[in-house]
Formats: C-alpha cells, structure tokens, sequence
C-alpha cells in the first residue's frame, strides 16, 4: 500500500509541474483534472472518503468543466481551427 | 372575518409583491439592471498592422543586444536572482517543515480534548453513524450555514454579472438554435442516456445517507449538478428547461436556505440557553435518524446542486 501512496504521490508532483509548464491552456486543464482525480485517490489511501467524493465530484468535475466553458468563451480553444487552416493553405 | 381589499390596495403590500415573484410573474432585475450580450470588437486591420509595426520597433530599439551592453548585464543579473530567490524560498519553507511536529504523534497539539470529546461521544449526542457529518452539521453547524450562505451570495453575484435578459437570449436562439451546445453527438448523447440516471441516483443516495455512510449534503449535491451538467451537454437547454428551469431554480434554491435557516435557529437557539430541543434522534445506523442532520443534508445539498449547475449554464449561456 506504501509503495502505491509513494506512486500516486510522484505522479502528483508529475501533474503539478507540468501543469505550469504545458503551453496549450486546454491540455493544462486536462492534466489539473488528472492531478484532483489522484489526489482524490491519495485521500481513499488516508481513509477519508468523505474528501474523496467531494474532491471528485467538484475538482474533477465541476471546476475543469467551468474551466472548459470559460475558455470557450475567451476563444482559448483554437486547435482545431489552426488545422483547418494549416490544409487549406496546403 | 376580514374583508377583502380591493385591488388597487392590495397591489401596494408587500404580499402581492411575494406572490408576484413567487409565480414569476415579474422578475425585479428586468429593465432596471443592464442585462445585454458583450458585443465582439471589430478590429481594423490597418490598425493591427501599424500595431505590429510600433510593437516591432520598439522591440528592435529595446533589445539591440549589441548597442546595449547594460541590457545583457542586467538580464543575466534577473535570470541569477530570480533561480537563487527561488532556491532560497523553497530551503526556507523546508526548514520550517521540518520544525513541525510528525503527523500521529499523541503529544501533537491537535490531539485535545475537542477531538477527544467528537469521538467519544459524538455518536451518543447527534445519534449519526458518519462522525464527520455529525460533526460539521450539528456541533459546527453554524459555520455550514455560513457556507451555504456563501455560495448562495456567489451565484447572485455571478447571475448579476452575466446573466442576459431573456428576450435577447430568444433572439440570439432564433438566429442559431444549437450556438451553445455540442452537436447533437450520438456518443454523449448515448453515454448520457446510461450514465444520468444512474448519477442521480447516486446523488440522491449520497445526500439521504449522509448521517451513515460517507459523503453528505455538499458532495452529494456537487455529484447531483455535475449530472445535471452533464444532461444539458448532451441534450441542450430547451430538454432541460422542461423539468429545471429558472423558476423552479429560484423556488428550490431559496426554500432550501430558509428552511436550513428555520432549523438551524431552532437548534441554535435551544443549545445555546440549555433548552431541551425536541427533535427526537432515533436509533443510530436506521435511515430516519440522527435528528436535524438528515433535513439539513437535503437543505445543502439542494442547495449545492442548483449552485453547480447555475454556474455552468451562466457561464454558457448567459441564463438558466
């Protein structure tokens, strides 16, 4: 069980670096949701699920949809147009 | 007997005023609060360009490493304090760590008799199975309600901010019905068909168990609006307003804070001056038990609920 903590722990510290490091805005999101998806997991391992389900519900959830919605909305997510336009110019 | 007043009268006092709301028929905020779309800047391109232009120059005369000697110097002097205030920051923040007391250690301060007493008699005085949600909602329930309260403020605040009036949000659906949501996407649209009902479920257990297993009011409710959430992506707001929709939003919302309010005075009121409360406590481990705990569970998590996926549609789409 230690060596699972010590896993899920590295892989936490993993997440948080490269979210501030990752220069698409879209896949720093997805990365955070990764990171509260561990730590929910590391708080099952501290025998506290009552954290457990809020941590998943809310910071997996709710906050990175709200992320999502937000950068929709500040026309943050441009992946696909930038393709688009890369095979009209070809 | 009391005599009916007449209409004229009857429109001056404030009751009329609160069915009136109540029903929905006149919602306080339109035409007295400004409730228009961002309108989206149109930029000239002449003027980016001659933007570009300015940008460069002042670049080119900034940055000309070689007329500049001062420059380099200074930027390598930035590069070297900002690694070596960050290393001393994070020595600084270790060594405090390592002056903290080991965690389990039953000498460590937070080993009191606080703790002590939750434990050891936290089953007997609020009859709940879950210590943690005994704990919050009825020896620390004023802070909830304090919580609830916050997150009740919060989505005034963002209704007020980005909420669009109701006409204009017709229009903009007229003009293009699906602006908003995905496409109609058989893959979500299927997954959202399996998966919602069994989220609502899950929920709902969540909240009514929340005095026997773990979770609560707060998680349960978060899990209720992410389903609700996850719903409205998949099948667009018009499904949704068919049974969720910004009266019945205003009517659970408000009941479920009043009614928390209503309960929790009472139980302030009598612990406070030693008065014998009379809600009865049951036998712990049965699902109608556990006093005050179960309906303010309900309370919160109504509340949690309706908050989660006000935030989203707001966000989205401007209304509910």
């Amino acid at each position: 069980m230690t060596i699972f903590q010590y896993i899920l722990l590295g892989f936490l510290v993993v997440c948080a670096i490269s979210v501030s490091f990752s220069k698409n805005l879209l896949n720093s999101i997805l990365i955070y949701m990764s990171y509260s998806l561990v730590m929910s997991l590391i708080w099952v391992c501290l025998e506290s699920p009552d954290l457990a389900i809020t941590e998943a519900a809310v910071g997996a959830g709710v906050t990175s949809i709200l992320f999502f919605a937000t950068l929709k909305k500040i026309h943050g997510i441009q992946i696909e147009k930038t393709e688009k336009e890369g095979e009209d110019h070809e | 007997m009391s005599k009916p007043k007449p209409q004229k009268e009857y429109e001056k006092t404030g009751a009329f005023h609160f069915f009136r709301w109540l029903s929905g028929c006149k919602d306080p905020y339109v035409g007295e609060v400004e409730m228009k779309p961002q309108k989206e800047e149109v930029v000239p391109e002449s003027t980016i360009l001659e933007r570009m232009n300015e940008r460069q120059m002042i670049r080119d005369k900034v940055y000309d490493a070689e007329n500049n000697k001062g420059l380099v110097i200074f930027h390598r002097i930035y590069v070297a304090s900002a690694i070596l205030f960050c290393i001393a920051l994070v020595g600084l923040l270790l060594y405090t760590v390592s002056y903290l007391p080991r965690t389990g250690n039953p000498s460590n301060p937070d080993n009191n008799e606080v703790a002590e007493r939750y434990i050891e008699s936290g089953l007997q005085e609020t009859g709940a199975m879950n210590i943690v949600s005994g704990m919050i909602l009825t020896y620390r329930a004023f802070d909830t309600f304090g919580e609830t309260n916050v997150l009740f403020i919060a989505t005034c605040c963002v209704m007020i901010l980005l909420m669009v009036d109701d006409s204009i949000l017709k229009k903009q659906e007229e003009k293009n019905d699906r602006r908003f949501e995905p496409k109609n996407d058989a893959i979500l649209q299927g997954t959202a068909f399996v998966l919602c009902p069994i989220i609502f479920i899950f929920g709902i257990y969540v909240i009514l168990n929340g005095h026997l297993s773990p979770g609560g009011g707060f998680s349960g409710g978060a899990i209720l609006g992410a389903g609700l959430i996850l719903y409205v992506c998949a099948f667009g707001f018009k499904k949704t307003q068919q049974f969720f929709n910004e009266h019945i939003y205003k009517v659970a919302k408000i009941t479920a804070l009043c009614m928390y309010g209503l309960i929790g005075t009472y139980f302030y009121i009598t612990g406070a001056n030693g008065i014998e409360n009379h809600i009865p406590l049951g036998i712990p481990g049965h699902i109608l038990s556990s006093g005050i705990i179960l309906p303010i569970n309900i309370c919160v998590g109504l509340e949690v609920a309706c908050t989660m996926y006000a935030f989203y549609a707001l966000f989205r789409r401007g209304g509910l």
